[in-house]
């Protein structure tokens, strides 16, 4: 009975790993760059939640519409006044552009919040359910559930409609786009928001559930490297599973070998599949 | 027409300035602050062969100085060896760990490399601070006193800085002698385009695992020094994601790919440090990471070459030509 409230408790995480994590393919998928901040965004989106309770009161639902909201704005705010200009640039400007973004927003959060561990007060959602046997967090379940649902919608939405279809264009020929009268550079722009979005709200479900610091940034941006590598640069669907994945092996390895080894454990799976397969499971090579 | 400016005299004017300086400025604080600027200017210039040179840029360099930090110490807390005799181990270590990365990573395109380097760094210091026999999260310490002059632990910072003023001159002895050989000029070719070099047949592979090599070996050294003078290293300041900030921010700041450049950036980012952390007190570290985050920021965007290229932009070509031959 442990062990199977061990693996739903890894895959509720693991829910909200496939969320913040296809943010970052989706930007991988279509620009060919690599987002260090965006463990980052995950940790403002866990700050933005805490002030909208804090300040304004509110349920999840607020909450989390609030983070989301503010941090699509902070990624189309990024894209259009940093990423556009380092785009075509060199290698060097490209990494050094959201290195140097991650480091400026996690100390400016160690700086106005300080390096304290906190906690969103108690919810509506507090409480725990008995389901067959297993104790779940009501907030852990709630969110695992909502990362779940909103990470299939993007996968719908990049394959299933106009705007999608203009986002995959614009990722396949940027030129061939323009010609077919796409804007690549506002398509872009929506990607960075969308991107920092699904981060941001990732961040706010993540909230309900742990308490954290502003530390937890490049935990969660080195989860989600792992989390797209082994589910393939730019598929939505492969970070799906890829992040259940994740949350599972990090539940169950805290669980048997202790709670450092379980990031040990997701890292040297990194390590691994950079070795072995490159391209991911469901990538090609 | 010689004049001042040229690139002779002005290395002369260099070089003869780092040798007098501990002499001129005696001071124990200007020498721990030159000190300070030398291992800088070591370990940035060590990351500019592979990151700034071969263009592959390395975000975890700091498993390479960690590794170099903690094996001299570990042989003497094991067997009471002289420091020493862990500079060549770490070297060894680190160019093990170097072809481990390369491979698999060099097959593919950059950004996979900086992603490994990150997460392998990462894995390395969590790793280090639960290991029993280095010490975990207490970490090593070396020889408090000195039982001879082979446990390189002196009162005085002066031998500690001729040591460190030695290796950054053959550091960049060699990398001067790269950038003039085929090697240089190889590593160039990759930077500027990985596929064209490749048909025009440069081993791409082979050069790039060279250069990552070379520049671990360094930062490794960069690493033994740190601990042989601090006499202390944990898994933070050895293995920390801050150590590889500091080596790209000091390189990218002078000019990565640039001889001088890791020297320049050293010399304006030491004491810039120094005086952020005497101005904002005990609190001053966080706001001296905001800043850094923020030069790294509007290098990215607005100078990618860093300060040596922007002062080429900047200084008119007449004058420089009429000035430097």
């Amino acid at each position: 009975m442990v062990a199977l409230q061990v693996i739903v408790g890894g895959l509720l995480s693991g829910a909200i790993y496939a969320l913040f994590s296809s943010g970052l393919t989706l930007i991988w998928g279509m620009m060919n760059f690599i987002n260090f901040a965006h463990g980052e965004f995950v940790m403002l989106g866990m700050y933005v939640a805490l002030l909208v309770v804090v300040w304004l009161g509110g349920g999840p639902a607020v909450f989390g519409i609030a983070a989301a909201l503010a941090l699509f704005a902070l990624g189309v705010g990024i894209y259009l006044s940093l990423i556009r200009h380092v785009l075509r640039g060199p290698m060097l400007a490209q990494i050094l552009s959201t290195f140097g973004l991650a480091l400026l927003l996690r100390y400016t959060a160690f700086w106005i919040f300080s390096a304290n561990v906190v906690s969103l007060p108690q919810t509506s959602l507090a409480g725990t359910i008995n389901v067959g046997g297993i104790f779940l967090p009501l907030a852990q379940l709630a969110a695992g559930a909502v990362a779940l649902t909103l990470t299939i919608s993007l996968h719908v939405l990049l394959t299933r409609t106009t705007v999608g279809s203009k986002l995959l264009a614009v990722a396949e020929d940027r030129t061939a786009a323009m010609l077919m009268g796409i804007r690549p550079d506002r398509m872009q722009a929506l990607a960075w928001g969308l991107s920092a979005g699904a981060a941001g709200i990732a961040g706010a479900l993540m909230a309900t559930a742990y308490p954290w610091s502003p530390s937890v940034g490049e935990t969660f941006g080195l989860i989600a490297f792992v989390v797209v590598a082994l589910g393939g640069f730019g598929s939505v669907l492969g970070s799906l599973y890829a992040g259940l994945i994740i949350g599972l092996i990090q539940a169950v390895s805290a669980f048997w070998l202790g709670a450092i080894y379980k990031d040990i454990v997701v890292y040297g799976l990194f390590v691994a599949l950079l070795w072995f397969r490159p391209q991911g499971l469901m990538g090609k090579a | 027409m010689k004049s001042i400016l040229s690139p002779r005299v002005g290395l002369f004017l260099l070089a003869a300035g780092l040798l007098f300086y501990p002499i001129v400025f005696s001071g124990a604080f200007y020498r721990d602050i030159g000190v300070a600027v030398l291992l800088a200017a070591i370990f940035a210039s060590a990351w500019n062969i592979v990151g700034g040179y071969a263009g592959q840029v390395s975000v975890g360099h700091s498993m390479f100085f960690g590794l170099g930090a903690y094996t001299p110490l570990l042989f003497y807390t094991l067997w009471g060896w002289s420091p020493i005799a862990g500079i060549p181990a770490g070297i060894l270590l680190s160019i093990a760990l170097a072809v481990v990365i390369g491979m698999p990573t060099f097959r593919l395109t950059g950004h996979y490399f900086s992603m490994a380097t990150i997460a392998v760094a990462e894995l390395i210091r969590i790793f280090a601070g639960t290991w029993n026999l280095v010490g975990a999260a207490i970490g090593l310490q070396g020889p408090a006193t000195a039982r001879g002059w082979w446990d390189l632990t002196f009162r005085s910072e002066l031998p500690y800085y001729y040591i460190f003023l030695a290796v950054l001159g053959i550091l960049l002895t060699i990398t001067a002698a790269m950038e003039r050989r085929r090697f240089g000029f190889y590593l160039r070719a990759i930077k500027a385009g990985e596929r064209a070099a490749r048909s025009l047949g440069v081993p791409v592979r082979q050069t790039k695992m060279k250069a990552l090599a070379l520049s671990a070996a360094f930062t490794s050294v960069a690493g033994s020094l740190y601990a042989i003078k601090t006499g202390f290293i944990d898994p933070d300041s050895g293995f920390g994601i801050l150590v590889s900030i500091q080596m790209i921010i000091v390189a990218a700041l002078g000019g990565a790919g640039t001889l001088f450049g890791p020297l320049l950036g050293a010399l304006i980012l030491v004491p810039l440090q120094t005086a952020t952390n005497t101005w904002f007190g005990g609190g001053g570290s966080g706001l001296t990471y905001i800043l850094y985050g923020g030069i790294i920021v509007l290098i990215a965007r607005f100078e990618p070459g860093g300060l040596f290229e922007l002062w080429h932009r900047v200084v008119p070509e007449r004058w420089r030509r009429a000035h430097a031959t």
